[in-house]
């Protein structure tokens, strides 16, 4: 299983702020979850597969796309940062 | 090195946090402080409130990777980085960035370097509230040139 978050717009456009998912082939990478969440369609394809910035972390670290996923990880979506 | 890197909902002093950071430390010259106020206004509306999200854990992880990178480039005495999330009012504190040294130099560049990488790589969100309703507020494309302008 690995953990999704979602965080501030994500988080209240997709109504999720976290699940759990089966690793298979299809959570395999970054951008293979990606994939997997757009194919939801309705707001899940608008915001994963749409013009809006995504940023992705992995295990609390920005991550890149081609990042491999395993039993356990945390991954977490959310827009660019805007503290300070 | 002294290092203090907090998130926290309670109200934020600034110059209490700096205090501390100088405190019996007579090796300290100079203390370079940033203090980031929330506005009453933002992309031509004004703001009444402000609510700020962060995503716990990784926050930290963000700010000591930034607060130790800018310790190898420059020699530091001290750094107390603290911010605020939950709900801000305007004239409230939502950041410090307070840097001790020997000398003005280093505090100087080593507290705009901790700022601007914050500003692009720590995972703090702001929603505002306007008289039209609340809305999330959009990154800015100057907070990703300034912090580019350190990778030379």
């Amino acid at each position: 299983m690995i953990k999704v978050l979602y965080f501030a717009r994500l988080r209240e456009e997709l109504k999720t702020e976290s699940e759990e998912l089966a690793l298979d082939a299809s959570t395999a990478d970054i951008i293979a979850l990606k994939l997997k969440l757009s194919a939801r369609g309705d707001i899940w394809s608008d915001i994963f597969a749409g013009d809006e910035t995504v940023m992705a972390a992995l295990n609390q670290e920005v991550a890149k796309p081609d990042d491999k996923l395993k039993d356990g990880d945390e991954v977490a979506f959310f827009p660019p940062v805007t503290g300070g | 090195m002294m290092k203090e890197i907090r998130v926290q909902f309670e109200t934020l002093d600034p110059y209490k946090e700096i205090d501390t950071l100088r405190a019996d430390n007579k090796a300290i010259g100079a203390v370079v402080n940033f203090i980031g106020l929330m506005r009453d206004f933002n992309e031509g509306d004004s703001v009444s409130q402000m609510s700020l999200e962060h995503y716990p854990g990784m926050t930290e992880k963000a700010l000591e990777k930034i607060v130790d990178e800018a310790s190898q480039r420059w020699e530091l005495l001290g750094v107390r980085v603290i911010h605020r999330v939950g709900d801000l009012d305007p004239l409230d504190p939502i950041v410090l960035v307070a840097v001790a040294s020997a000398h003005r130099g280093e505090a100087f560049k080593a507290c705009e370097f901790i700022i601007d990488f914050l500003k692009t790589r720590a995972p703090f969100w702001k929603k505002e509230t306007t008289a039209d309703g609340s809305r999330w507020v959009d990154a800015r494309h100057t907070d990703d040139e300034a912090e580019a302008r350190w990778q030379s």
